[in-house]
């Protein structure tokens, strides 16, 4: 017998968190002396109010959606990668050496191959700590979190004494060429006749990560490497009880979730700020873990957790510019839904299935 | 090198490795009562924040530092209920409590001091001030010996030696007390704790407090010692190097000294010196920012010995059926 | 209250431990339902019954381990209620657990003084142990080095040390639970000599077991429980292992199966000298050689713990070991590439495990994720080169269910919301309609309502009337002896011997499993 609907699980749980969570955003507000309702007004207008709003939105939510994959494919084997910032670092640099391989005709030729190369580079920032797991039962966790320094110790270094063109102060790379600008959602739409902000950097990343949702659903509910993922995520005995190697899920999953963080790359890097520069993940990795939690790991829940964080993203930045509330009111209710929808889930939980159990014995 | 500069990079050395030693110490009482905590840089980051707003505004560094244990306690306390009493994610909780205390710290600071994310600048009573030990003056010009007495062992601040001196107590705490006999029993089976008649949830919270209070300790180092004010990330993942430090001490108060130690060396070098040439191969800065993270997962991948963590270590108790 | 107290003489001491109207569930699963007892200063008093019987329930309660729903307790005459373990201790009792509360990185003295320390500082406490632990030494034959690390000490001598914890708490009634489950024949003697040392000096005892040969042994008095109720209290000199054993089983309506004589065909199984070293390097199997044919199912009988589950593992490639396998004829890897459980049902081993709730089956997954758990990569399940067909399956699973009666017969329930004989009959449809030539099947029916064993045994003898192998391994004697073609009881790793089931009976095999033969195979 069910403890509750599945619907409350998936859906009442998730919302309740959140209320929680924004309650107490709230109360952060009115305690530094704003009117949170206004600030909710201002967000949505801000966020969602304008294309360009939306522009920034979508593509913070872009950022969100890769990293928020990554982190819900790796839940699904049971493995938490903290690591998504460090791989998403390196996906940047794998975009950054396609970008200035070659003077690339047409950004469409280019965009494959930045893709593969963001996806490869995050990859193999995951595999080392992957591999110990795997094979030596280092702590996953804390592997990522060590890899997340180093990459960035990694790419301050390669910045800094390799890739910073000569007579630049800037640790920075050059501009990537003409070739390898995406267009963005103005270009698109604009195909179709739909007036698109031209400030705002909403990418054809985004597209690229609607369709990781997709693919990531698909892989996760539809293969036999989804089904042996989260057969191994429930139960180790179980998995090798049906043959599933323990070591070929660690390896494959955490790929799979290196590779999502570091596509973010494409979106950022190659998207937005045409080259690539220090901490230009910019905490997007971590997020990836609240959008995974609220997302309950399911692509579609990460797709509009992610959606909810870009409008918090791009909201919280024009609070920052018009009131005395700091951006890092974000970071605030960030850590509150990682706290409620993660980490307290028994403090709601409990409770509504005694609730829901009670309900069921008044039916009965 | 000339001697004083090698003095000079110890005393740099001791500086930095205070915080990481407390922190590293913090970590080792919980995660050897079996809960696990990557919160440690949030709950420095809090005690940094607090320590320092407080001692600005009052001008007393000593209610500063209360404030600071406060703080990183009343974080202590969300992690406490989250993973024992809820038993939730013990790592997810630490995440959390890392950006709370990122996001809460600047917010606060905007709100407070309107200064961009940090605190005034501390002076006078509002900032530890270094402690001549006796006759430290009057031995400076000692060759070596006297020396080394002013420079490196006189000087520092109270916080400095109550760090030190929690090494030894730390240990005496663990090993020799009953106190310490039930927290590492409870790291290492809570049910043999339980049945012999002993609170599991009642030692995992006074761990869990003493984390706090040491975190705070350090968070209020950071801010009125080590440096004058609070600046936004001012810990700049010295929680995560602390981590490092404890599993690379093996979850051992003396070798938590030696580890942090290290690390705070490192950090020295790194400080002195932007890039060191070893006769033509020149080590950059990063690697040594880097050095750390990867003597850890060195460390973790069990090239150098084994880190056997606490056996309970990130499993919440529930009475078996 | 259906107890069955037979102590005729009137005891003049008041007992040692008296419980009134014990009942405790677990959910829905009633563990102890209305239990009385009473224990008498001075003896050692036996629990028997079979494995989920309720008997650990009942002494946790006791312990303080556990809350009972309803009952009393009485110590020395006394009502005391037990809320947590403290009060227990206080009230003289010591629990040995079946799996054992011990801090393996710490000292023999480390683990005896803790909870029990006397003062905030260790030294004193130590010492005072030191001269307590070398005094129960010489009294009971309870040597161990006090300076040792768990982790270096034996079995035998880490369930010392759990003694040695209760008696340092001074303890009078010393409750142990199944406490030989894990000794050797050796190291079960001592703890015997331990036992009856403890007795002379007036100490109360509760051995909890179910081994008839223990209790005949060493108790004065004994209850058996079975599906948590208390079924009769008698002196052991009174009775005999047939009559416990007959009350410990009850007169369970097990229905003998239709079943007409094996015509056995050719070796399907042969297994030469296998051998299986554990993680702790513990020798689990120790040379076991047998064979299964066509047509034919051999049971394999012997208390939990022997070595049964291990070989079970290594030919349904969940394990490694050394030694020989062939499958008609053919041998298998055993350690390389090809020893996988993957690998084992492409050689049409099929394998219903043990513990389905662990293995078996994903408890979070759906009864059509898992009708195709292990054999998800079959060609039929594929859509295409990089799809599962999930309709295919749900279509698949749907006559599975209907077939194998399994309700309420909806693919899309997830596994943990079907009771314990429905799931058993989706792993039992899983396995069973691969059409394997062998079937390795532990505790077919365990957890399993009455209702459902009679079918999930009929399934079993169709399989081997299709001309199957078929090797089941199960703790309760009288499913061997319904179901078994032959008979083979394993103890301490060894095939103790082979039997026909129509030449033998409960009790010989009883001998054999308690290793008692001088045949060893």
């Amino acid at each position: 017998m069910e403890r509750m609907p599945k619907w409350a699980d998936v859906v009442l749980i998730p919302l309740i968190s959140l209320l929680i969570a924004f309650i107490l955003s709230g109360l952060v507000i009115i305690a530094i002396g704003e009117d949170p309702v206004a600030a909710v007004q201002m967000m949505v207008k801000g966020a969602v109010g304008s294309t360009y709003g939306w522009g920034y939105t979508l593509y913070y939510a872009t950022n969100f959606m890769f990293t928020g994959l990554a982190v819900a494919v790796a839940f699904h084997a049971s493995m938490f990668n903290i690591g998504g910032e460090g791989q998403a670092t390196l996906g940047g640099l794998g975009v950054a050496v396609v970008c200035l391989a070659l003077p690339w005709p047409h950004w469409a030729i280019a965009l494959p191959v930045a893709v593969l190369g963001s996806a490869l580079f995050g990859a193999l920032w995951a595999a080392i700590p992957a591999y110990l797991q795997a094979k030596r039962g280092s702590h996953i966790v804390i592997t990522t979190i060590m890899f997340n320094f180093i990459g960035a110790s990694l790419l301050n270094y390669l910045l800094v004494n390799v890739m910073r063109p000569v007579g630049s102060m800037d640790p920075a790379t050059a501009k990537f060429s003409e070739g390898t600008h995406l267009p963005t959602l103005h270009d698109i739409l604009a195909v179709f006749g739909i007036p698109f902000s031209k400030a705002a950097p909403a990418n054809i990343s985004f597209i690229i990560a609607v369709l990781a949702c997709f693919g990531v659903w698909l892989l996760i509910w539809r293969t036999r490497l989804g089904y042996e993922l989260r057969a191994y995520g429930k139960s180790e005995p179980g998995a090798v009880y049906a043959g599933i190697s323990p070591v070929k899920i660690i390896m494959v999953s955490m790929l799979i979730s290196g590779g999502l963080a570091g596509m973010m790359a494409v979106n950022n890097v190659m998207g937005e700020a045409e080259r690539l520069v220090m901490n230009s993940v910019e905490g997007a990795g971590f997020i990836g873990i609240a959008v995974a939690l609220m997302g309950r790991s399911h692509p579609f829940g990460v797709f509009l957790a992610a959606i909810l964080f870009g409008f918090l993203y791009q909201g919280g930045a024009e609070l920052a510019l018009w009131t005395s509330i700091p951006r890092e009111l974000i970071v605030v209710i960030q850590a509150l839904v990682i706290l409620f929808t993660g980490a307290l889930d028994n403090m709601v939980r409990v409770p509504l299935e005694k609730l829901f159990l009670t309900l069921r014995k008044e039916d009965v | 090198m000339d001697f004083a500069t090698v003095l000079q990079v110890f005393d740099s050395t001791v500086r930095l490795a205070t915080p990481l030693l407390l922190a590293c110490l913090a970590g080792l009482y919980s995660e050897r009562a079996g809960i696990f905590d990557i919160g440690l840089e949030g709950k420095m980051l809090a005690a940094a924040f607090f320590s320092g707003a407080v001692a600005a505004v009052t001008g007393s560094v000593w209610l500063g530092l209360l404030a600071g244990i406060a703080a990183s306690m009343a974080l202590s306390g969300i992690h406490g209920l989250a993973s024992i009493t809820f038993r939730g994610n013990q790592l997810i909780s630490g995440v959390a409590i890392n950006f709370l205390a990122a996001g809460l710290t600047v917010v606060i600071a905007q709100d407070w001091f309107q200064q961009g994310g940090r605190t005034p600048s501390l002076v006078g009573g509002a900032r530890f001030s270094p402690i001549e030990l006796p006759f430290a003056e009057a031995v400076k010009d000692v060759p070596i010996i006297g020396q080394t007495y002013y420079q490196l062992i006189s000087g520092h601040t109270a916080l400095v030696y109550i760090a030190f001196a929690m090494v030894p107590l730390t240990w005496w705490l663990l090993f020799r007390t009953r106190f310490g006999l039930r927290l590492r029993a409870v790291g290492e089976n809570p049910a043999a704790v339980d049945t012999a008649g002993v609170s599991v949830i009642g030692i995992r919270y006074a761990a869990v407090a003493i984390c706090g209070l040491l975190c705070g300790i350090a968070g209020a180092y950071l801010a009125t010692a080590l440096q004058a004010g609070f600046v936004k990330d001012m810990t700049a993942g010295r929680g995560y190097i602390a981590l490092a430090a404890l599993i690379f001490a093996k979850w051992r108060p003396w070798y938590a000294l030696s580890s942090t130690l290290l690390f705070g060396f490192l950090q020295a070098i790194a400080l002195r010196y932007q890039n060191i040439d070893l006769g033509g191969f020149v080590v950059p800065v990063q690697f040594m920012d880097a050095l750390p993270y990867i003597l850890t997962v060195v460390i973790l991948a069990g090239f150098v010995g084994k880190a056997i963590p606490p056996r309970a270590g990130g499993e919440p108790y529930a009475k078996e059926r | 209250m259906n107890t069955v107290t037979q102590t005729g003489r009137q005891e003049t001491a008041a007992p040692a431990i008296e419980l009134r109207g014990i009942s405790k569930a677990f959910g829905p699963v009633q563990a102890n339902k209305d239990i009385s007892i009473r224990v008498m200063p001075g003896t050692i008093h036996g629990i028997i019954g079979e494995n989920g019987a309720g008997k650990s329930t009942l002494m946790s309660i006791l312990y303080g381990f556990y809350k009972a729903d309803a009952g009393e307790i009485f110590i020395n005459g006394n009502l005391t209620p037990i809320p947590d373990s403290q009060t227990a201790i206080r009230a003289g009792i010591g629990m040995v657990f079946q799996h054992f509360k011990l801090v393996q990185n710490f000292t023999v003295l480390e683990n005896v003084i803790l909870g029990a320390e006397d003062g905030a500082l260790l030294r004193p406490s130590l010492s005072k142990a030191r001269g307590t632990l070398k005094r129960l030494a010489e009294e009971y034959e309870l040597n161990v080095d006090p300076d040792a690390l768990i982790e270096d000490l034996s079995v035998g001598h880490q369930q010392r040390v759990e003694i040695l914890k209760a008696l340092y708490r001074e303890a009078d009634i010393l409750i142990l639970d199944e406490p030989t489950g894990v000794l050797t024949p050796a190291e079960a003697d001592h703890l015997f000599r331990i036992l009856e040392n403890l007795k002379r000096e007036g100490k109360t005892i509760i051995l909890i077991t179910h081994k008839l040969r223990e209790i005949m042994h060493i108790t004065d008095t004994v209850s058996v429980m079975r599906r948590g109720e208390m079924t009769a209290t008698v002196k052991t000199a009174e009775t005999s292992p047939e009559k416990l054993a007959e009350l410990m089983v009850g007169r369970k309506v097990l229905l003998r199966v239709d079943k007409k004589p094996a015509a056995p065909g050719a070796n399907v199984l042969e297994v030469e000298n296998l051998r299986v070293v554990d993680e702790d390097g513990v020798e689990r199997l120790k040379g076991i050689s047998l064979n299964v044919r066509a047509g034919e199912i051999l049971g394999i009988a012997g208390v939990a713990g022997n070595g049964q589950s291990q070989l079970l593992e290594v030919l349904g490639g969940v394990a490694h070991g050394t030694g020989s396998i062939r499958i008609k004829g053919q041998e298998i890897d055993l350690t390389g590439k090809h020893s996988d459980a993957q690998s084992r049902r492409a050689r049409g081993i099929a394998h219903v495990p043990e513990d389905r709730q662990r293995e078996g089956l994903i408890m979070d997954f759906t009864a059509w994720e898992n009708s195709v758990f292990g054999y998800h990569h079959d060609p039929a399940y594929q859509k295409n080169k990089f799809l599962m067909d999930n309709a295919a399956i749900q279509n698949e699973t749907e006559g599975k269910m209907e077939r194998f009666d399994v309700r309420p017969p909806d693919p899309n329930l997830p596994a943990k919301s079907f009771s314990g004989g429905n799931q058993q009959k989706i792993v039992l449809a899983r396995e069973i309609e691969r059409n394997p030539d062998l079937l390795l099947i532990g505790q077919p029916t365990r957890g399993v309502d009455i209702g459902a064993i009679e079918f999930i045994h009929q399934q079993i003898i169709e399989l081997r009337d299709a001309g199957k192998a078929i090797l089941l391994v199960s703790v309760e004697l009288e499913e061997i002896l319904s179901m078994s073609d032959r008979i083979a009881v394993m103890f301490d790793g060894k095939i103790m011997g082979e039997r026909l089931p129509q030449e033998t009976d409960e009790k010989e095999l009883g001998l054999l499993m308690a290793g008692v033969n001088g045949e060893v195979a």
